[in-house]
């Protein structure tokens, strides 16, 4: 073992790995999510001091990295595991800066004997980088216990043992499948080191979601339509089936659609100012209005 | 007698390390990764029992590796070779073949004569001293 360094400067070295640029765009990029920029930047400290110690000669074994992202639909949990396998990369825990994403569907097989290979198919692929498994909580089911969910548990177990420098798993859920899930299969859960919880939106975070997704794609709201889009975010999160991000981002492209279809009607000559702006017409037309009146009507105090 | 097929027979056995690099060659290419084994090193005999399928859309040699581990866990006695094909439009073709791994002990290849139609012909052909044995039990 060199005794070469024996002191070093961790702020440097963490500009060095250019983490600090990835926490930037992850910043900038994600509305909210506090508590999870806050974990991540804990796991991104954590991983430098590992790694510092390691160059001064310091026996540690290397930190289990598995990972579980618990939140509702459309909170943002595979565009942070993206960004996590940037962060891992750059810190050197994983080879390659990619992410596998896989469900139960590309997991488990059909048949006896066909749930291993399809399995230790996806993980070759994954391997050197991250995979995120999406509804993690669907490999294993309860009520069935010839499942073959079971079986990819077992191998995906076993990987996450014996193969942590080539793998890093992320599980991706909603909160209480992903709880019962983990009190069924203790054995998962004890090899996870972290545990990320994913917050709901509030109506501010979710408004200013749409504006950075609309400006991303070169449109912005006139004064009257900022108005209506904040009365239509405070519908859409009262109505059911209501995914967070998700929701406003197909709510976005409605808005196009009518944009559209509103410029052609009015016909004659468009400037470029038309093409970008979105009005108060284009949103107020939504049945989410109509709806939460009636949602509004029916429990009304 | 060692035998010498494919690319970098004629080199010291590689270390794992070195099969690794030599895997992320052929993925930068591009290519996939297939594993084959046998026990008939014959230089006639093309068709070596394939350990799985080709690996295709792989981006690092650790799925690889797994694979040729267990393939060798499986056969320690066997040839293993690890090949790389090329998918892309006028190749359609493999690109790398060598032998990762081989039995301790090659016994060789015998010369074998026989006295083809009247005794007035003699054919010559080579045969492995290991294929007297059944598939299987050539290499121990």
């Amino acid at each position: 073992m060199t005794q070469a360094v024996d002191s070093a400067n961790l702020q440097a070295l963490l500009q060095e790995t250019g983490v600090p640029e990835v926490l930037e765009h992850l910043d900038r990029e994600l509305v909210g999510l506090a508590p999870v920029k806050g974990r991540i930047r804990e796991i991104a400290a954590f991983l430098v001091v590992d790694k510092l110690r390691r160059e001064l000669g310091l026996e540690a074994t290397r930190p289990v990295l598995h990972m579980a992202f618990v939140g509702n639909p459309g909170t943002g949990k595979t565009t942070v595991g993206l960004r996590m396998a940037t962060i891992l990369h750059r810190l050197g825990y994983i080879r390659r800066d990619h992410m596998v994403v896989a469900s139960r569907d590309d997991l488990v097989g059909q048949y006896i004997g066909h749930t291993a290979p399809k399995t230790k198919e996806v993980l070759k692929r994954a391997m050197g980088g991250v995979l995120f498994i999406d509804e993690a909580y669907s490999l294993y089911r309860a009520e069935n216990e010839r499942d073959y969910g079971q079986e990819t548990i077992e191998i995906l177990l076993q990987v996450m043992e014996n193969q942590r420098e080539d793998l890093v798993v992320i599980l991706a859920g909603y909160k209480d499948k992903m709880e019962q899930f983990f009190s069924l299969n203790p054995g998962m859960r004890s090899r996870i080191a972290h545990h990320i919880e994913f917050p709901d939106y509030g109506p501010e975070e979710l408004e200013q979601i749409g504006h950075l997704m609309l400006a991303a794609q070169n449109y912005y709201l006139d004064q009257a339509a900022t108005e209506a889009f904040r009365r239509y975010v405070a519908c859409r999160m009262r109505l059911p089936n209501f995914a967070n991000a998700r929701s406003i981002r197909n709510a976005i492209d409605r808005f196009k659609l009518r944009q559209a279809r509103r410029l052609f009607e009015q016909g004659g000559q468009v400037t470029a100012d038309d093409l970008r702006r979105i009005t108060a017409e284009d949103i107020l037309a939504s049945r989410v209005f109509a709806e939460c009146q009636e949602e509004g009507g029916e429990h009304a105090p | 007698m060692r035998i010498h097929q494919g690319t970098f027979s004629f080199l010291p056995d590689f270390t794992d390390e070195q099969i690794e690099k030599q895997i992320e060659y052929i993925l930068r290419n591009g290519w996939a990764v297939s594993i084959e084994y046998t026990d008939d090193p014959n230089p006639y005999n093309v068709y070596w029992n394939m350990w799985g399928l080709p690996m295709f859309d792989l981006k690092d040699a650790a799925g690889a590796m797994y694979e040729f581990r267990k393939c060798r866990e499986a056969f320690p006695n066997h040839y293993i070779k690890i090949n790389g094909y090329d998918p892309s439009p006028m190749w359609q073709a493999q690109r790398v073949s060598f032998i990762a791994h081989r039995p301790k002990e090659e016994p060789g290849f015998r010369l074998k004569r026989t006295v083809w139609s009247d005794g007035r012909v003699q054919k010559y052909g080579l045969e492995a001293y290991a294929t007297d044995r059944p598939e299987g039990e050539r290499y121990r």
